[in-house]
């Protein structure tokens, strides 16, 4: 196995008086998919929002390809190659999606002084790129409003890594979607660990974990219970954890199995 | 995993002319040309298009649209300006009391009225940011606070609420002439010998042609209307406008400095009011108390009609440009057809609510909205 891209050390945050985040150890490596699992409540945001720079750590260590990292703001984090892919997307259903893809990021031609967003570079990268993703656009000129919530999910996924990075997180990419977009989404999360970028899955959703998972980590009540691997694991015993052991156990029995 | 090469074979295949015809000026596309039909078939013999009726509804049109061009992208930067009317009537008077009253050269009290009012603007701008109360609400307040200062300075001063010589004090002035002026005079010539437009048959001005140029206030509107359209839709900038009012957390997660952009838009909507004033005042001769009333509903209206989302983040400044030319059209066109003026409230009533209802059917086909 190779050598981590990013290690979150005995990760503490503090609000106040209240303990978030109770010295959490976290590891991913490039080109898996490291799924952080957990109920609500349980921490998950605010430990990726600690990875992604919009949380300081109250104590603990981030190391990134190998150096210490000190996030002052999330920018920082985008900058280093750590993109996060929120539950409300950054996306502007309004505008095309060629113009969202770039939004920020615009790419620009040069008429002596005079700049110009380059449409047609921009049209191009984003069909391009839309079409790797197996999404197929009417047009580059397309509103991401006619997309459906697994489609948009993809092109915010499409830009993260076309603007370079290493790191995505996803922040419970499948919580709002059906069957069928869930399943594109997680073919978009493979095709993503198959390039090579290291991918951070927050779900509570045990089985769309498992179904592109590489390691698994639970969260409970701020601390880790421990890493899996693929393999290593059955679903209904990271059910379990996740929900804190028995209780869990004896609800499911009375519930016929189907949670 | 299921395959994901195809799309989504419940969105329809669209044709080309449908692809052409649904865009965000559909609806001020439509809306013109039938203005323009009605008035043809009604009020052809009234004088409205002759070359003295064409100027007239032209120029009117032209005003609507100077005003129309920075409300518009103030829009779809998300943010209202209600104050626009007021600035109107207070920049026409700060040029009087600079120009006329302290006898300022006229360029330096043009620049100043500038830049007191990109100023305004700029603070209204900055309030709305700092804030985040509703534009609406601030410049509500900066509608009455102009309006207040440009009855109180004139009559605290002058002991009256209207200045005229500025026609007298301009005289001669380059920067007065770029608003002021009419250019193109030989062409107008040139078409009135060859009996294109008429000629004047009579007194001191016979064989004159009736139009003697094209007026700059004409220049200015559809120099600013293409600058905005240019700007809109082919810069980074026009990116930040649309992603600014289309969604502002979504935008700054994205790096877009959504308060920079929303500021700069209000500073641009003091431009368009003060070049309006500035023609205003030079083509009167004088400036008032009272000029500019109402005139930022006229401008909202138009961006309307234009295809413009009233919430930010949609529309488009050829829409609103044509909303500004359909306003004009109508004024003017009542009055060449006789008919009662206050039907014209009327008519612009039924024009708007047509108008959004296209509007809003055209948008929810092209943004996919519920």
């Amino acid at each position: 196995m190779t050598e981590p891209i990013i290690q979150m050390k005995n990760i503490e945050k503090h609000f106040g008086s209240v303990i978030a985040l109770a010295g959490v150890s976290v590891d991913v490596r490039a080109g898996e998919c490291h799924c952080l699992l957990g109920d609500n409540g349980a921490g998950k945001s605010t430990f990726i929002k600690t990875m992604s720079g919009v949380h300081k750590p109250t104590k603990g260590e981030i190391v990134f390809e190998g150096k210490h990292m000190d996030f002052a703001r999330p920018r920082d984090a985008i900058a280093a190659g750590i993109a996060t892919v929120h539950q409300h997307l950054a996306m502007i259903p309004l505008m095309s999606v060629s113009r969202n893809f770039f939004m920020g990021n615009e790419p620009i031609k040069k008429f002596g002084p005079i700049k110009l967003f380059d449409h047609d570079h921009a049209n191009e990268v984003t069909m391009r790129e839309m079409r790797e993703m197996g999404i197929n656009l009417r047009g580059p000129d397309q509103a991401v409003g006619t997309l459906s919530g697994g489609e948009r999910q993809t092109v915010a996924i499409a830009r993260a890594v076309h603007f370079g990075a290493k790191v995505l997180i996803l922040d419970e990419p499948t919580s709002a979607l059906g069957v069928r977009q869930t399943a594109n989404v997680l073919a978009t999360i493979d095709k993503v660990r198959k390039q090579g970028i290291a991918v951070v899955f927050i779900t509570h959703n045990v089985r769309h974990a498992m179904a592109v998972g590489d390691r698994f980590t639970v969260l409970n009540r701020g601390k880790t219970l421990g890493t899996a691997l693929k393999g290593e694991i059955t679903a209904e015993e990271l059910q379990d954890l996740m929900a804190g052991g028995q209780e869990m156990a004896q609800l499911e029995g009375s519930l016929g199995g189907t949670v | 995993m299921t395959d994901v090469s195809h799309g989504d074979e419940r969105i329809k295949k669209t044709s080309r002319l449908r692809q052409a015809l649904i865009r965000p000026e559909l609806g001020g596309i439509v809306g013109t040309v039938a203005v323009f039909v009605f008035f043809l078939l009604f009020a052809f013999d009234s004088g409205m298009f002759t070359s003295q009726g064409v100027m007239n509804w032209s120029v009117v049109s032209a005003q609507f649209m100077i005003i129309a061009v920075g409300a518009c992208l103030l829009m779809i930067a998300g943010e209202f300006d209600l104050s626009v009317g007021s600035m109107i009537g207070f920049a026409g008077m700060m040029i009087a009391i600079f120009g006329v009253t302290l006898g300022w050269p006229m360029w330096v009290a043009i620049l100043v009225t500038f830049a007191i009012c990109i100023a305004f603007g700029a603070l209204n701008g900055y309030i709305v940011v700092k804030t985040g109360l509703p534009s609406f609400i601030v410049t509500l307040a900066t509608l009455f606070i102009l309006r207040g200062f440009t009855i109180f300075i004139p009559q605290t001063i002058e002991r009256k609420t209207i200045i005229g010589g500025i026609r007298e004090a301009a005289e001669g002035d380059w920067l007065a002439s770029l608003f002021g002026a009419e250019v193109g005079a030989p062409i107008f010539v040139w078409l009135g010998e060859a009996g294109i437009i008429s000629v004047f048959e009579r007194g001191n001005r016979a064989g004159e042609p009736v139009v003697n140029g094209i007026p700059m206030l004409m220049i200015w509107a559809i120099g600013l209307v293409l600058f905005g359209h240019w700007l809109l839709t082919r810069t980074r900038f026009g990116n930040w406008i649309f992603a600014s009012g289309g969604d502002a957390d979504a935008a700054r997660n994205s790096g877009v400095p959504v308060s920079a952009v929303k500021i700069q838009m209000f500073m641009f909507t003091a431009f368009c009011a003060t070049v309006f004033a500035v023609c205003q005042v030079m083509e009167f001769g004088s400036a008032g108390a009272d000029r500019g009333l109402l005139k930022e509903f006229e401008a909202i209206i138009a961006v309307v009609i234009g295809g413009a989302l009233l919430t930010g983040g949609y529309g488009s400044v050829i829409g609103a440009a044509l909303g500004a030319l359909i306003f004009g059209v109508v004024q003017q066109g009542l009055f060449f057809a006789g008919v009662e003026s206050s039907l014209f409230r009327v008519f612009l009533g039924v024009i708007l609510l047509a108008a959004v209802i296209l509007n809003t059917y055209i948008r929810r086909i092209i943004t996919g909205e519920r």
